[in-house]
């Protein structure tokens, strides 16, 4: 199980780090949510099933759907039909 | 003028429209008296030319109070621009360096008076946490310590966390919310929105309907099953709140806003936030009451590990659960496109 925690605990350091290093946006949020599922197996295994609940609810569900929607909002996301424009 | 007869000028609305006009009340009240003892055509005509007589003076001191504000509001701009610009950002820096010092002045001093951070001799650090897992499942009747401390022994402070959440929904509320015109019909902006929304928006999507179909129900089931059962298994009011929320985000997505509107509008978002808030501040206020004068509250314990059991817990984790999922729902739309 130390192990398991190890490789865990590893890919969450590695998912904040990519948070801030990504440039593009779409892809730091997906970092972001995926930072979140981790961050909900590690409250599991520190035996508090409370907070993992709520994390993979808020952290990896709305807060990331409402990323996604500010994003589309300020144009962030290019779209499947600009991206056959500059073709 | 004409048609005024005994009661329409004594109702409220009478007296009320005529102030408006004329502005002297009792002058009035004491002309309809005379007209109602003697209704005398004369009388009336003489009247009407006396009130005509008056609404010209009135109108005339109008005039001139507007000329002056007119002239007060120039001067004004005029001060604002020239020597008030200097004025008015001195008075902010004073102002802003006066309520920083005295915010950091109180923190420090409610720091000062801390116990050390980490001292075992501090409360925090030996008697409560004893405290909540010898006593916390006689004294709250939950099986969940946790929910028996976020609900019963901490309450206040998820009462104060509660209206963070309902505060920053009126936020995203006045931020984002784009009005209809009076009348009801959308403005320029709304359509607009509309449109840039549904550029996005996948029509009718096969794949996303039929998960959607599958997995709404099994969703909106775990989050009342985890909102229900707070206080025996881990869970609670916010994570089964959001769980809910997530699922109707997902039913919004797959079947779009006119079918979502049928159920949620913006007056289930009120009834049930406003009902879900002031019923936990009125419950807890009462065993806060009850708490603090030693009375005993009333409301029954029940038996440890019973789905009724545990006294508030239950209907405040309801109440907890449905402000969380209203929320979450409403920022979803608002996001979107700035309305339900």
């Amino acid at each position: 199980m130390d192990v398991f925690k190890l490789i865990l605990l590893v890919i969450l350091v590695i998912c904040a780090l990519a948070v801030s290093l990504t440039r593009n946006l779409l892809s730091s949020i997906i970092v972001y949510m995926a930072y979140s599922l981790v961050m909900s197996v590690i409250w599991m295994l520190l035996e508090s099933p409370d907070l993992a609940i709520t994390e993979a609810a808020v952290g990896a569900g709305v807060t990331t759907i409402l990323f996604f929607i500010t994003l589309k909002k300020i144009h962030a996301i290019k779209g499947e039909s600009t991206d056959e424009q500059a073709q | 003028m004409s048609k005024r007869n005994r009661d329409w000028g004594n109702t409220l609305q009478g007296r009320f429209l005529r102030s408006m006009r004329f502005g002297c009340e009792p002058l009035d009240s004491l002309l309809v008296q005379r007209l109602d003892a003697s209704r005398d055509e004369s009388a009336v005509r003489a009247l009407e030319a006396e009130d005509t007589l008056r609404e010209l003076q009135q109108n005339e001191r109008v005039a001139m109070a507007r000329d002056k504000q007119v002239d007060f509001a120039q001067d004004v701009l005029e001060w604002s621009q020239s020597k008030g610009r200097k004025v008015i950002g001195r008075l902010y820096a004073l102002l802003s360096i006066v309520i920083c010092v005295t915010v950091i002045v109180l923190l420090m001093e409610t720091v000062m008076n801390m116990p050390a951070f980490g001292s075992p001799a501090a409360p925090a650090n030996n008697e409560v946490a004893a405290r909540y897992i010898e006593k916390g499942m006689e004294e709250t009747g939950a099986v969940n310590i946790v929910a028996g401390m976020i609900l019963d022994y901490r309450a206040f402070d998820t009462l104060g966390e509660s209206t963070v959440l309902y505060i920053a929904a009126c936020a995203v509320l006045i931020l984002l919310r784009i009005d209809r015109q009076k009348d009801g019909t959308p403005t320029q902006e709304l359509i607009a929105e509309e449109a840039d929304d549904r550029a996005f928006e996948p029509e009718n999507d096969r794949i996303l309907q039929g998960s959607a179909k599958v997995l709404t129900p099994i969703v909106l089931l775990l989050g009342i099953y985890v909102i229900l059962n707070g206080h025996l298994s881990p869970g609670g009011g916010f994570s089964g709140g959001a769980i809910v929320g997530a699922g109707l985000i997902l039913y919004l997505n797959a079947f779009g806003f006119a079918r979502a509107s049928r159920f949620f509008t913006y007056k289930t978002f009120t009834t049930v936030s406003l009902f879900s808030l002031s019923f936990y501040a009125l419950a807890k206020t009462y065993s806060f009451y009850c708490g603090a004068n030693g009375i005993p509250s009333g409301i029954p314990l029940g038996t440890p590990g019973a789905i009724l059991s545990s006294g508030l817990i239950l209907p405040l984790n309801i109440c907890v659960g449905m402000v969380v999922a209203c929320t979450m729902y409403v920022f979803f739309c608002l996001f979107r496109k700035g309305g339900l």
